[in-house]
């Protein structure tokens, strides 16, 4: 019986802010979208973040940051994807990012950024849309 | 030699993630690197780790492999949750525990889910445990939720067989009891700082005597010990049974059939060519719409379902129907 390939996507919360709801939350909505989601935990480094990744081999990796974390660890999980030779894997942030800085993410592989007020169905179906089972 | 095999023999990690993804997605190349592999299997020890939702599985995989880091072993790690029925997808947290490990190339760690699908979990997983087997990992733990009948099968694959139960947990014990106790070649009580723990120790050991039966007679009576995986407390101790299960399945010959018995064989190649017979037949039948044909013939009341299956399945196996 073929089976069709499974998303997997992983969740990650870099940087030292405390609490992991809005990550948990998100994991559940991706479930819930019939994703399988890895959840890697809190305070999380960039290197642990991508050696995850690539032994879990999921398609997607979602970043989530409250405070700022964006500016440095965002980019350093990109350029590492890079070094290992995986940046087919796709990388999504969420969080509070100033306008500024999105256009600044993007340029540098950040395929999207969702900003406070997305809607969890939006964030699913842009998954849906954009990544895809390699 | 084939590419992937190469390179899982190399110990890629990226084409040991990859080569795991397509077991599980089942695609059919993978049977060729699976062949390709097996000459490197058979020498890592599989340590399956079983017990309820909560008992602190992944807590105590992540002390493991601390120690037995330490004596420079390396270590594959397959922690499978279960797949919502309902989405199809599921939440593989059993990671989050592990996390400090994830820096440290000795250390390869995999969350799978449970998925239900044609070959069933059991089978998938083999296949992975052969492939970081394959990688040179000198012990495989494999983590499952002790719920379903297909998660207990999959530690029953393991060489020694853990199961971990929580103190006051006298009646899901008996609910358990079935499925799993005669299973256990070594039983922890975790959260061993909770109150109750003396008097699961006595109704476990009462119900293990009772129940097990696969070595009734033999050498290997299932220890139970206490651990507090959360503090480290008692997993030192718990490493030195696992040591000595081991010791006596590869030294005793009673351990040796267990391991490598006929019995062992038959059975695991019997799911397999159950399986792959499945999976063969119903994808032709689907694909040709012989299925779905004969499906709404049922609906029509034009023939009852035992004659359809004859006429669906006897000539595929070049037999005739009666
Ligand atoms: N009090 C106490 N708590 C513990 C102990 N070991 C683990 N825990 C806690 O129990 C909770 C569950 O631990 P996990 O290791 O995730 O348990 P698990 O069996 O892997 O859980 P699932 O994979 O969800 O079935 C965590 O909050 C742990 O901190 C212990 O020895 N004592
Ligand atoms: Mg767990």
């Amino acid at each position: 019986m073929k089976q069709k390939r499974k998303v997997r996507v992983m969740v990650a919360k870099p940087g030292l802010d405390g609490h992991d709801r809005g990550a948990r939350i998100i994991a559940r909505a991706y479930r819930d979208a019939g994703f399988e989601v890895v959840y890697t935990g809190l305070h999380q480094t960039p290197e642990e973040i991508v050696e995850a990744a690539i032994q879990e081999d999921v398609d997607m990796i979602g970043l989530s940051s409250l405070a700022g974390a964006h500016k440095y660890l965002f980019p350093r999980t990109v350029e590492l994807l890079r070094e290992k030779g995986a940046d087919d894997i796709v990388v999504c942030g969420g969080g509070i990012v100033p306008d500024e800085d999105i256009e600044m993410l993007k340029e540098i592989g950040i395929k999207k950024i969702f900003t406070p007020g997305t809607t969890l169905e939006e964030i699913v179906k842009w998954v849906e849309e954009n990544v895809k089972p390699r | 030699m084939d590419k992937v095999v190469e390179k899982v023999v190399a110990g890629d990690v990226r084409s040991v993630a990859r080569l795991i993804r397509d077991i599980d997605d089942g695609i059919p190349e993978v049977r060729e690197s699976l062949k390709g592999l097996y000459p490197y299997t058979g020498n890592a020890y599989v340590i399956g780790i079983t017990g309820a939702p909560g008992v602190g599985k992944s807590t105590l995989v992540d002390q493991m492999l601390s120690h037995i880091r330490k004596k420079d072993k390396t270590v594959g790690v397959l922690a499978v949750d279960p797949t919502s029925p309902f989405s199809g997808g599921a939440i593989l947290g059993d990671r989050v525990r592990m996390q400090r490990h994830s820096m440290d190339s000795g250390v390869f760690i995999r969350s799978l889910a449970t998925r239900g699908h044609f070959g069933g979990l059991t089978q998938s997983t083999r296949s992975a445990i052969d492939v970081l087997d394959a990688m040179g990992k000198d012990y495989i733990i494999v983590e499952t939720v002790g719920v379903g009948q297909d998660e207990v099968d999959v530690v029953k694959t393991a060489h020694t067989t853990v199961i971990v139960v929580i103190p006051g947990m006298g009646d899901d014990i008996q609910a358990i009891k079935a499925g799993i106790l005669e299973t256990g070649d070594i039983f922890l009580i975790n959260k061993a700082d909770r109150e109750g723990t003396d008097k699961t120790m006595s109704d476990l050991r009462l119900m293990i005597e009772m129940d097990q039966r696969k070595y009734e007679g033999g050498k290997w009576k299932p220890p139970i010990l206490k651990t507090e995986s959360i503090i480290d407390r008692g997993v030192v101790e718990f490493l030195e049974e696992v040591e000595k299960h081991k010791k006596y399945l590869t030294e005793t010959t009673e351990g040796l059939e267990l391991r490598k018995s006929k019995g062992k064989v038959r059975e695991e190649l019997g799911e397999m060519v159950k399986n792959r017979l499945i999976q063969e037949v119903l994808s032709k039948l689907t694909e040709t719409g012989e299925f779905d044909g004969a499906v709404q013939a049922i609906v029509e009341g034009k023939t009852d379902p035992y004659s359809a299956c004859d006429a669906l399945v006897l000539p595929r196996l070049g037999l005739h129907t009666g």
